[in-house]
């Protein structure tokens, strides 16, 4: 069959074209320059190499440890929430009603959270953990737990963990609820016939046909708390000390605190290229996982 | 292995207190023999699959009982009643092998490794699976999974009958007739009761040897298919099985003598009590009528068109109101488009509201 070749189809890209240029090529190549040079402020510029990279890969300098250390707190802080909130989010979606006007109802309170905005969910924690005013910290200290997020780094964690546990296990309760709908009635009745038992449904019926969604939870939910910003930011300001300082707010103190503009150039560089990595891995393990299911023809 | 009893079996999803009208299956009492091959067939919606899955204890029925072997195991789960069900489409556990799918249910009931190992070969081996045991089940056609369902069924020595929904919908024509000749060879090799729910009649009539016809949630005729054929107890009966299906005519009907328009048939037994007030019509299968050259004596139909199976013709007519079909004979050619029509007296049956009446010799 012969196609139709017709190059005048490009200028309808072209608006594309220029929207991305501006808004996302534009941008990084603006980064890219910055993150070669050093500045000292009143516009001046200084060609300054790969040193910044060289330092950031280097503990020993202040940059590189500090980052370092940031993107250690970000990983620990991401498997932490994610051991939490995936088992969480399977059990809320194992427990959810099947039918009825109950699975609106579950429905939209679990969607709740997911509606507040960031700075909202980090205020709302920031005041619900306050030791004087707060009702969780207040309450806590009344209970004889010495709980103060301001001053002690385990609380400040603890804080910041279960705000975003409360945050986000919606997200992973609703795919895979999804997930668990997809399953055909057949399924159940059949294990119900072959005499399996509620763990052996989970494990042969559930989990394998979840897969799919929890996987996509697992990459949403990194990304997501690879990057999280403003809702530690709100409540502890990266404190005490840096012990919730992830590399976001890291990155945010070198631009814009201290307008190193070279160093953040370098570092949002190497973070933009973990989390683009990350994704790689992820989209090839999903596709991969979605080709094996695929049935061969004529294989019987 | 089991005989199953039905007593006074009902069920509706609206509740006890529905009106009987309403239930998805209207008290039933039949008695299944063990080992027999039973199809349970009907149009979508007439309460087969309510039926199967009352048996199989999906659904537990708003009256009766159900006995295994005299046995009331009504009350009893799913799990309790050694029943095995393959579904319309296959059920496979999709992280497990062939033979793992085979185990489960074994290994669910805490049966030993070797005894476990010496059956999954075994039904692997009737089923010809062999080949496929250890590679992933979800890798396997459609036909080889719906084997592995029934696999899963079988390999349990225990069972006291399969339950077959709808098994074949999703195989390809041409397997289809692999696997029921499989499905017969395997009833004949274990002696199992089995009961196959179809829509489709040519399933039912080769599968079974017992078929139950259902209609609007009741049971309207059990019986082999040849009995369905010549002597359909009910209308639906006759006019489901068959293809096309049988002739309908309202008629009056008095002694041996069906009038149509006037005219008169011959019947070869006698109906004197019919009740009355009752709607009275004669059935007759389009393979018992044939169409000839109009002649006195004959009732006469205008033919609408000619329908060429192969084997066989059907000429489609039309009689005042009514359609008829009938068989039309090597050669025969209407010029008119008129037709005459002669029945065989022997298979002409009468209804009374739909019922089959026995008229007396």
């Amino acid at each position: 069959m012969d196609k139709t070749v017709n190059q005048k189809a490009w200028f309808l890209v072209l608006p594309v074209f220029l929207v991305v240029a501006f808004s996302a090529v534009l941008p990084l190549m603006t980064v890219v320059n910055y993150s070669m040079q050093d500045t000292f402020g009143n516009n001046q510029f200084f060609w300054n190499g790969v040193g910044w990279f060289k330092e950031l890969l280097d503990p020993s300098t202040d940059l590189g440890g500090r980052f370092l250390a940031s993107l250690g707190r970000n990983l620990f802080f991401s498997l932490v929430i994610l051991a939490i909130e995936v088992p969480l989010g399977i059990v809320v979606a194992l427990s959810m009603p099947r039918d009825g006007w109950t699975v609106a109802a579950c429905l939209v309170i679990l969607a709740l959270p997911l509606l507040i905005p960031w700075n909202v969910v980090g205020t709302i924690w920031q005041i619900f953990g306050r030791p004087d005013i707060g009702l969780l910290g207040y309450v806590l200290n009344a209970a004889g737990i010495d709980y103060n997020y301001v001053s002690n780094d385990i609380d400040a964690w603890v804080t910041v963990i279960v705000m975003d546990v409360w945050h986000w296990t919606s997200l992973v309760a609703l795919l895979c609820y999804a997930g668990l709908k997809s399953i055909p009635e057949a399924y159940y009745q059949a294990a119900q016939i072959d005499g399996a038992s509620r763990w052996a449904v989970f494990k042969a019926i559930q989990l394998p046909k979840m897969n799919r969604v929890l996987l996509i939870a697992v990459l949403l939910r990194f990304m997501d708390s690879f990057m999280i910003y403003t809702e530690p930011f709100v409540v502890t300001g990266g404190g005490p000390g840096n012990s919730t300082t992830f590399v976001s707010i890291e990155l945010v103190k070198i631009a814009l605190g201290q307008f190193d503009l070279g160093k953040a150039a370098a570092l949002s560089l190497v973070y933009n290229l973990i989390i683009l990595i990350v994704c790689w891995i992820f989209y090839t393990v999903m596709t991969n996982a979605g080709a094996e299911r695929k049935p061969q023809e004529g294989a019987a | 292995m089991a005989r199953i009893d039905l007593v006074d079996l009902a069920h509706s999803y609206g509740g006890n207190d529905a009106p009987q009208e309403s239930f998805a299956l209207k008290p039933v009492t039949m008695t299944w023999r063990q080992g027999g091959a039973y199809a349970l067939l009907g149009p979508s919606g007439c309460g087969k699959t309510t039926l199967l899955n009352v048996i199989s204890g999906i659904i537990t029925p708003s009256r009766g009982k159900i006995l295994f072997d005299g046995k009331d195991i009504t009350p009893l789960s799913t799990q309790k009643r050694n029943i095995a069900q393959v579904f319309q489409f296959p059920v496979i556990y999709d992280t497990m092998t062939v033979g793992q799918n085979l185990a489960f249910p074994l290994k669910n009931r805490g049966v030993p490794k070797a005894e476990i190992d010496k059956r999954v070969a075994e039904i692997g081996r009737l089923l010809d699976l062999e080949p496929h045991l250890n590679r992933k089940a979800t890798r396997l056609t459609a036909d080889a999974k719906q084997k592995i369902s029934l696999g899963r069924g079988l390999v349990r020595s225990d069972v006291a009958a399969v339950l077959f929904d709808e098994p074949l919908t999703v195989i390809d024509p041409e397997l289809k007739w692999q696997l029921r000749s499989k499905l017969k060879a395997l009833h004949r090799e274990l002696d199992l009761t089995m009961i196959y729910v179809t829509h489709d009649q040519t399933e039912a009539l080769t599968f079974a040897d017992t078929v139950v016809v259902m209609h609007d949630g009741r049971v309207v005729q059990s019986g082999t298919p040849a009995e369905l054929f010549d002597k359909p107890a009910h209308t639906f009966v006759g006019y489901f099985i068959g293809s096309p299906g049988m002739n309908i005519i309202p008629a009056e009907v008095r002694g041996r003598e069906a009038r149509i328009g006037g005219h008169v048939i011959v019947l070869n037994r006698a109906y004197d009590n019919l009740p009355a007030g009752a709607k009275i019509e004669i059935g007759v299968r389009p393979e018992f009528v044939e169409v000839v050259a109009p002649a006195p004596g004959l009732l006469t139909a205008k033919i609408e068109r000619i329908d060429d199976l192969g084997r066989i013709r059907f000429a489609r007519t039309r009689l005042g109101d009514a359609k008829l079909a009938a068989r039309a004979p090597a050669g025969f050619t209407s010029s008119d488009g008129d037709a005459g029509l002669k029945f065989d007296p022997s298979h002409v049956h009468v209804y009374a509201d739909s019922l089959l009446v026995e008229g007396a010799a």
